[in-house]
């Protein structure tokens, strides 16, 4: 049994959750440098267009990006999904108690929908990828360079009103799932200690009103400044 | 038993054995004193039901005292009532009103089968315990007691791990039914002494196993054990289970025998 220690750990609660809280984590980490990105858009049009194109030019290396964020991104969730289908069956199915009462110190309402805020994150991110990478394609020229258009793209997809509430109702979900995934990341990853928990918790929340506030106010931004 | 004066209504789980179907069953006991334990509150009552020759509540207790972990029952949709520290024995009727209407029904989880009526197994946790949750070594005639040095800190924080009575209102309060509380104090407790390091890789990995083949739930940090721990155990020691088990499951590794190993 000892010897196939590792293969186990793959499939045991602690070692998926564990690919679930470092995979968690990356996509955390990628979420800000996406922000970065998309803050181009309050300096011009020419700015936003020339960083896309050199991600774009980037070419095999950007593909490869990409398909690594994909596949954290599939073990995320497929995980996740298992982990939470086995969690339903363990706690004794749906009529579990007649009455049961949280004590209020520790399950939260961001504990208990993780489930659905990742849902709904996968709903937008199909969406997303599917109305602004692969939307109209636009091209303009900035600094002599043929260039795809996207920030045409982006202003065009925000004028829409359900595009932006959508949008903003998914940074919702965003900060509901990241304030209580960040800090469980690390308490899954075992990095949990009376000194400093407390403020991965507070880095946690932080983390969730910045990042996902930031996307929804770009494209508030966008919405309210038209084509 | 000392006749009070109030009177309650109860809603009890009632169910004749684990393949049965279970129901809410209303009782109305009289005179309990403020004094009683909330056990001694359901004696009242089974006394007053084999009186009428009806089946008395099956329900687990043993020490009565706080230490054993048997008094398993979810009082008013809480583990051991939900009063902080405290178990089902040590909840007193003081804390309820005349007129007041108790929900009492079993812990639930997949790994713990009902019985009958309250009575619930939960030998899950001790087989989990019996997949490591000891120290194997031959220790010989006891030592000097300072001739092993432990730090104050740390002797405390494995005292507070070792304070675990195996209630399982853990995994009854869960909503994974996870067992990673009761397992973690253990895996954490053995892990901060010197006596329980020598064999924490192996027993991690054990003990783990055997908590998931079982049935318990995966944790998802809802803290919603260390709540309602009687014995106020920290998931900071869920937090030691995982980082010993992921240390464990990439650099243990034990010859079998025919690589050559014992
Ligand atoms: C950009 C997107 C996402 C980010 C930044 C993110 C982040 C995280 C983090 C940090 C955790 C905590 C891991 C842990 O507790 O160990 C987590 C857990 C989880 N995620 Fe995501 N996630 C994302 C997308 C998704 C998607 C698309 C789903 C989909 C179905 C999902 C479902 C879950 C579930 C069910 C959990 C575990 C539940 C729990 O710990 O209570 N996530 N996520
Ligand atoms: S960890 Fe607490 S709640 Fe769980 S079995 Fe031990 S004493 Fe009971
Ligand atoms: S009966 Fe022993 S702890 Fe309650």
């Amino acid at each position: 049994m000892m010897a196939a220690a590792v293969n186990h750990y793959f499939g045991s609660s602690i070692g998926r959750k564990q690919l679930v809280a470092t995979t968690g984590l990356l996509l955390c980490g990628f979420l800000v440098s996406h922000l970065a990105g998309n803050f181009f858009l309050l300096v011009g049009p020419n700015a936003f267009n020339l960083y896309a194109h050199k991600l774009e030019a980037l070419g095999g290396l950007l593909f490869v990006v990409e398909g690594i964020l994909a596949v954290i991104f599939t073990i995320h969730l497929g995980l996740a999904i298992k982990l939470n289908i086995e969690n339903v069956k363990a706690r004794g199915g749906a009529k579990r108690y007649a009455l049961k009462k949280n004590t209020g110190r520790g399950t939260t309402f961001m504990s208990q929908t993780m489930p659905w805020t990742g849902l709904i994150l996968l709903a937008f991110v199909i969406l997303h990828i599917k109305s602004l990478k692969l939307g109209t394609y636009y091209t303009t020229v900035v600094d002599g360079v043929t260039m795809r258009d996207l920030y045409k793209t982006t202003m065009e997809y925000f004028v829409s009103t359900p595009a932006t509430i959508w949008y903003v109702v998914a940074m919702v979900a965003a900060a509901l799932h990241t304030s209580h995934g960040f800090a469980s990341a690390f308490q899954s990853m075992g990095w949990n200690h009376g000194k400093y928990f407390k403020n991965v918790k507070r880095i946690g929340y932080l983390y969730a009103v910045l990042v996902s506030g930031g996307f929804a106010f770009l494209a508030v931004w966008c919405h309210l400044k038209g084509v | 038993m000392s006749a009070g004066n109030m009177n309650l209504n109860l809603k009890i789980w009632r169910q004749p054995t684990g393949a049965a179907e279970g129901k809410l069953v209303d009782y109305r006991v009289e005179g309990v004193s403020p004094d009683q334990s909330f056990l001694e509150m359901i004696d009242v009552l089974n006394d007053q039901l084999v009186r009428k020759g009806e089946d008395p509540i099956a329900f687990d207790h043993d020490c009565r005292e706080g230490i054993c972990g048997m008094c398993s029952m979810m009082i008013n949709g809480k583990a051991h009532g939900g009063y902080k520290n405290t178990t089902t024995c040590q909840v007193h009727m003081r804390l309820y009103k005349d007129g007041d209407t108790i929900i009492v029904e079993p812990f639930r989880a997949k790994a713990f089968p009902i019985v009958k009526d309250l009575t619930v197994d939960r030998s899950g946790i001790d087989k989990v315990m019996m997949a490591g949750g000891f120290i194997s070594a031959n220790t010989g005639n006891a030592q000097d007691g300072n001739a092993v040095l432990i730090p104050k800190p740390i002797a405390d924080e494995a005292m507070d791990a070792a304070a675990c009575i195996g209630c399982g209102a853990c995994v009854a309060s869960c909503p994974n039914g996870s067992g990673m509380l009761f397992m973690g104090a253990k895996i954490s407790q053995l892990a901060l002494l010197p006596q329980g390091q020598p064999e924490s890789p192996r027993r991690s990995l054990n003990m783990v196993h055997t908590h998931d083949t079982l049935g318990f739930g995966n944790c998802t940090t809802h803290a919603e054990c260390e709540a309602t721990c009687p014995k106020g155990i920290s998931i900071e020691h869920i937090a030691r289970m995982n980082r010993e088990y992921l240390k464990a499951a990439f650099t243990y590794y034990e010859k079998s025998r025919s690589e050559g190993g014992a």
